[in-house]
């Protein structure tokens, strides 16, 4: 079996539709970063398949943009989150809630 | 020190009194005697400047003084400034001279009143209204200050405020006043609105050239004429004026018999060429007059409240005044209204001094005796009624003849009803008289605490006796106004026969209540039922009464409906309900819940894509 372009994108489909499923279902704010991370790779894989598929080096580039934004959301995201806990003692998403119409 | 200018003069004589309301409102609403003394000084000053415009008037120079532009929006241009001419000045020196008095009475009258400092700082405050309806040279001008008397005398009306019928009696004024100015109001837009000016002097001379359909001169002149007969309480506007009775004495002396009342025939003389242009309305204004002095004469028999019998009187002459500038008699009109504002301050401040001696007691029949208990007030009480019913020679008599002879020449209808209202006229003040003065005293209590009033109060009385008696020698006053004036002597057969009717009624009044009746029962039983139309006011109020209750409440209850179900119901309600119940339904999805929303965001994007790859 010759692995094509679109074995590497359904294992990046896969992957995303994991992280997607993390963020909805877990609780912790914690865990949905994570979740968050992994969509972020997912793309990332996307990406890399189509720039070796493709032509041109855009699609590697554009990974490396998103490495770098992924490091500085977590740690925006991971000080929110420890802010959040500072202040509530919590970081169940559930918990806040305040933001409601 | 140089002469102050003519101009300089006319703003110093307006302005005095404003700033002493000013001050004493500021300075000296603790010390009443210096409110008292800054008010007079200020009344007193601006009738020196009258004087000094009188002199400069009389001398024939002509006073001009340039307006200003007060404010312009587009073709609306209103204007500020002063008109001094023969009639102005006539008024002038009416308001401040009778004003000067009347003010120098209150300080006897309302001595000990807790509101003395608040009543004088009214007064002046009146005076400055009144005054500035005197110098005003255009309608806006007019208007402000006509309002600004309108306010000034509701608070006069209602001065004594913790009393009901004074607070009641003050919103009536108010509102009856109301009704005929927004008349006025329209009255003045539409004469802008065609001729484009507000100013007297430009709109006098080009009004009659515009040539204007009959009906719109008829309509503007009629609706200007709305306003002077709510000041003037002509008919049907006439009710608050016996009302205006709740205030104090001086107040209804100064306000509601010589000056405000006046303000509406001054207004009518002063755009003698709108009304003149309409012949139509001039007709009604006659005949407005003529009724007014006729039925305000025929309840005036009735009352048996001083000052109510005062206030009709009051009334019946302003129908006069206003019968004669419809009659197109402006200096007439004047006339009259000069002399009666000297004799009916008198009356009423005679009337007050009465009243106060008898501890504030108003109703005639517990009165009777008083001539010897009050001479100097019973001699200008008598000086006023011999002036008021027309006698040779107190001044009443030359201003009326020339109204009756005016009608004479013009309309024998109006010329019987002046008669009429000169012999009732004379009848009723012949009874006030004997009842009041002559007699037995009815109540042995008050009589026996009556005593003659102070100086303060004497003083103010001899001199406008003695204005009441000279007002109308030689016809200073006509000729002043119209200095062209030829005055056309009547035969003595005419005279004889003006002079005899006011003396039939007194004694016609001395025969019926000559014998010191207890009441009116004479009276009563000879007229029968028209006596009980007279008494009740030929059921003007209870008219009014059912016209607010029945009519005006059934519009309003329609309004109200519409208002409740449709407009608030439907239309405002609809519409929130709308936003409300849409609100309502979107709301659910504002969880707040991080990941419902996440669940939400990844659902729309499955949802696109489906709808793309369909597609």
């Amino acid at each position: 079996m010759i692995i094509g372009l679109d074995h590497y994108l359904a294992v990046s489909a896969i992957l995303f539709g994991l992280g997607l499923t993390c963020i909805l279902m877990r609780r912790d704010l914690l865990l949905i970063l994570m979740g968050l991370e992994m969509n972020l790779n997912a793309a990332n894989l996307a990406l890399v398949a189509f720039s070796r598929y493709g032509r041109g080096a855009d699609g590697q580039v554009l990974t490396l943009f998103v490495i770098a934004i992924a490091a500085a959301e977590a740690a925006v995201g991971l000080a929110i989150v420890v802010a959040l806990f500072k202040n509530r003692r919590s970081v169940n998403a559930d918990d806040f809630r305040s933001l409601k119409g | 020190m140089s002469m102050p200018s003519p101009e300089q003069l006319t703003w110093f004589l307006l302005f005095a009194p404003l700033v002493a309301t000013v001050g004493i409102l500021l300075f000296t609403r603790r010390r009443p005697m210096a409110s008292a003394v800054l008010s007079i000084a200020a009344v007193s000053l601006s009738f020196v400047a009258a004087v000094k415009l009188f002199l400069v008037v009389a001398s024939g120079s002509v006073v001009s003084i340039p307006p200003h532009v007060w404010l312009a929006a587009g073709p609306l241009i209103v204007e500020w400034g002063g008109v001094v001419d023969r009639l102005s000045v006539l008024m002038l020196l009416v308001v401040t001279g009778v004003g000067t008095a009347i003010q120098v009475y209150s300080v006897g009258y309302m001595r000990g009143d807790s509101g003395f400092p608040r009543y004088f700082a009214l007064m002046s405050f009146f005076t400055f209204s009144m005054l500035g309806i005197v110098l005003a040279p255009n309608f806006i001008q007019m208007f402000i200050f006509w309002e600004l008397v309108g306010v000034s005398s509701t608070l006069l009306i209602g001065f004594w405020f913790e009393r009901p019928a004074a607070a009641a009696a003050g919103v009536k004024a108010f509102i009856v006043n109301r009704v005929g100015d927004a008349g006025m109001i329209l009255g003045i837009l539409m004469v802008w609105g065609y001729a484009g000016s507000f100013d007297f002097a430009v709109l006098a001379g080009k009004w009659q050239g515009l040539g204007l359909s009959p009906v719109i001169l008829a309509a503007a002149a009629g609706l200007i004429f709305c306003g002077a007969a709510g000041k003037s309480a002509q008919v049907p506007l006439h009710v608050w004026l016996p009302d205006a009775m709740e205030g104090p004495t001086p107040v209804s002396a100064l306000i509601h018999a010589a000056t405000m009342v006046a303000a509406g025939v001054y207004m009518v003389c002063r755009v003698a060429w709108l009304m003149a242009a309409s012949p139509a309305m001039m007709t009604v204004i006659a005949w407005t007059g003529g009724l007014t002095a006729l039925m305000a004469a025929l309840i005036a028999v009735t009352q048996t409240d001083i000052k109510r019998v005062l206030a009709y009187s009051t009334l019946s002459q302003l129908g006069y005044m206003m019968l004669a500038a419809g009659l197109g008699g402006t200096t007439e009109a004047m006339f009259h209204l000069t002399t009666h504002a000297f004799f009916k301050a008198l009356l009423f401040l005679a009337a007050g001094s009465v009243i106060m001696a008898l501890h504030h007691e108003q109703g005639i029949w517990r009165m009777g005796g008083l001539w010897k208990r009050m001479p100097l007030t019973f001699i200008a009480f008598l000086v006023g009624t011999l002036a008021l019913s027309g006698i040779w020679p107190f001044s009443g008599f030359y201003s009326k003849d020339e109204i009756l002879l005016l009608a004479l020449e013009h309309s024998p209808g109006l010329l019987v009803i002046g008669l009429i209202t000169a012999f009732l006229t004379a009848f009723y003040m012949g009874r006030i008289l004997w009842v009041v003065f002559f007699g037995e005293p009815r109540d042995a209590d008050l009589y026996g605490h009556a005593r003659e009033s102070s100086m303060v109060i004497t003083l103010p009385l001899g001199l406008l006796a003695v204005l009441s008696v000279a007002g109308g020698w030689y016809s200073v006053v006509p000729h002043f106004l119209n200095p062209g004036l030829v005055t056309a002597v009547p035969s003595d057969k005419i005279m004889a026969g003006f002079l005899a009717v006011p003396l039939i009624g007194f004694l016609l009044a001395w025969r019926v209540y000559g014998k010191a009746p207890t009441d009116d029962a004479v009276l009563r039983r000879i007229l029968g039922p028209v006596y009980r139309w007279m008494e009740s006011k030929f059921y003007f109020d209870e008219m009014y009464g059912w016209l607010v209750v029945s009519v005006q409440g059934t519009i309003a209850l329609v309004c109200e409906t519409f208002d409740r179900w449709i407009l608030r119901g439907v239309g405002v309600g609809g519409i929130s309900g709308v936003t409300r119940g849409l609100g309502g339904v979107v709301r659910v999805i504002q969880s707040g819940d991080l990941r419902f929303y996440l669940f939400m965001a990844g659902a729309g994007v499955v949802a696109l894509l489906f709808w793309w790859m369909r597609l």
